[in-house]
């Protein structure tokens, strides 16, 4: 059980490791943020679970953890889109496509 | 030392690394944005890192420390994006 | 819809304990021990108000009992009095838990949803870890327009953070009924049927069962 949960949590953070790999090596600010964000968010939940299943009685205070950033996580990064997007920065397209 | 404490340790190694390569694209830049989505990635991470860390010194108020960590965070990131949101226009 | 008890139910249990609701005011009137006919009528009208003050409720009880994370008597008792009081400060800010759509389907189909979302965020890892570790990027980003049929603020939201964990989609701005989507892999030459039929309906579907 227990090495489940840290295998699980070494999983958490490979999956960070890709977020942040994806930060660094995308090309525009649109695309860091969609790899980071996805990548970060199945990492910490893969954390989470890990913790978890070390000790099992922590289960409540880590979904809450995990709930919470389930709802802002995704938010953040929207946020931080339409910021961009309202500013005035295009993304980086191969084509053009929408009203935009 | 036992497996679990290894692979504990392997995966904090890796999350340091992450933790780099954000702080690599926070200093390059190049834009403020870019900073911007590097600082809200690393604050997940180093929220994950806290998670972390409770089982390994054996003390649940790492937990409280993420959870609010988190929080505010968010708040932050929502606060700069108004600004760049707004500050632009002008 | 809503069966009548629970509602008359509601409003009991919100009778005196948020006074500074707006909404709620009118009800303030009638006294929880002798609901007067019209009292009943009353806040029979205001459903929706009072459905809202029961969400919030629900979530600040459910809050609390993670994070104290036990079964005691004491922090039930303090949790009770903490949930109230959380209830009536915010109450008059929640008004986005008004687009949930009680009913008896509520759990299954918020189960369904987390299992469609689950399978959807590691399916999304997946194709991000696909995209950044092959060598030369294969990505073709593209910006399109999604038309949803959720109404509610709390539907959008929903629908707004499904998108942006799911495969190669983010969203960057909602306004009304028009989501703004990037698109890592977009397909050249799609239009905005197609582009909400791929990136939003599957999701929608799950999500119109719950919330509006």
């Amino acid at each position: 059980m227990s090495v489940i949960g840290s295998l699980l949590i070494l999983l958490g953070a490979l999956f960070c490791l890709l977020g942040a790999l994806g930060l660094w090596r995308m090309p525009d600010v649109y695309n860091r943020i969609q790899t980071g964000t996805k990548a970060v968010t199945l990492g910490v939940l893969a954390t989470l679970l890990g913790v978890a299943l070390l000790r099992p009685d922590w289960w409540p205070k880590l979904a809450a953890i995990g709930v919470l950033l389930l709802l802002t996580n995704p938010v953040g990064s929207s946020v931080i889109a339409r910021a961009l997007f309202r500013a005035g920065v295009r993304p980086w397209q191969t084509h053009d496509k929408g009203e935009h | 030392m036992t497996p679990d404490l290894f692979i504990q340790f392997a995966a904090l190694i890796v999350f340091a690394a992450a933790i780099l390569l954000g702080l690599l694209r926070f200093l390059r830049g190049p834009a403020t944005p870019d900073r911007l989505v590097a600082a809200d990635i690393l604050t997940v991470i180093a929220t994950a890192i806290l998670v972390v860390l409770a089982p390994l010194l054996e003390s649940a108020l790492y937990l409280d420390v993420a959870l609010i960590y988190s929080v505010l965070a968010f708040v932050g990131i929502v606060a700069l994006a108004r600004i760049i949101e707004t500050g632009k226009k002008t | 819809m809503k069966p009548r008890s629970q509602g008359k139910h509601l409003s009991k249990k919100k009778h005196g304990r948020l006074p500074q609701s707006g909404e709620g005011e009118s009800e303030l009137e009638g006294d929880s021990e002798h609901p007067a006919p019209d009292s009943l009528q009353s806040s029979r009208d205001q459903l929706p108000a009072t459905a809202t003050g029961l969400t919030l409720l629900l979530i600040a009880a459910a809050l609390w009992l993670l994070l104290t994370g036990t079964l005691d008597t004491q922090e039930l008792v303090v949790g009770a009095l903490v949930t109230v009081v959380v209830g009536a400060l915010a109450y008059a800010r929640s008004g986005i838990f008004g687009g949930v759509r009680w009913s008896f389907v509520l759990p299954g189909a918020l189960l369904v949803y987390l299992w469609v979302f689950s399978v959807a965020l590691v399916r999304s890892n997946i194709d991000v870890a696909r995209r950044v570790l092959s060598p030369d990027l294969p990505i073709r980003p593209g910006v399109v327009k999604v038309r949803t049929g959720l109404t509610s603020p709390l539907g959008r939201l929903l629908l707004a953070n499904s998108i942006t964990l799911t495969p190669g989609t983010l969203t960057v701005d909602v306004e009304d009924d028009l989501l703004t989507i990037h698109w890592i892999d977009c397909p050249p030459d799609i239009d905005m049927e197609a582009a909400t039929a791929a990136i939003a309906g599957e999701f929608e579907g799950h999500l119109r069962r719950f919330v509006r």
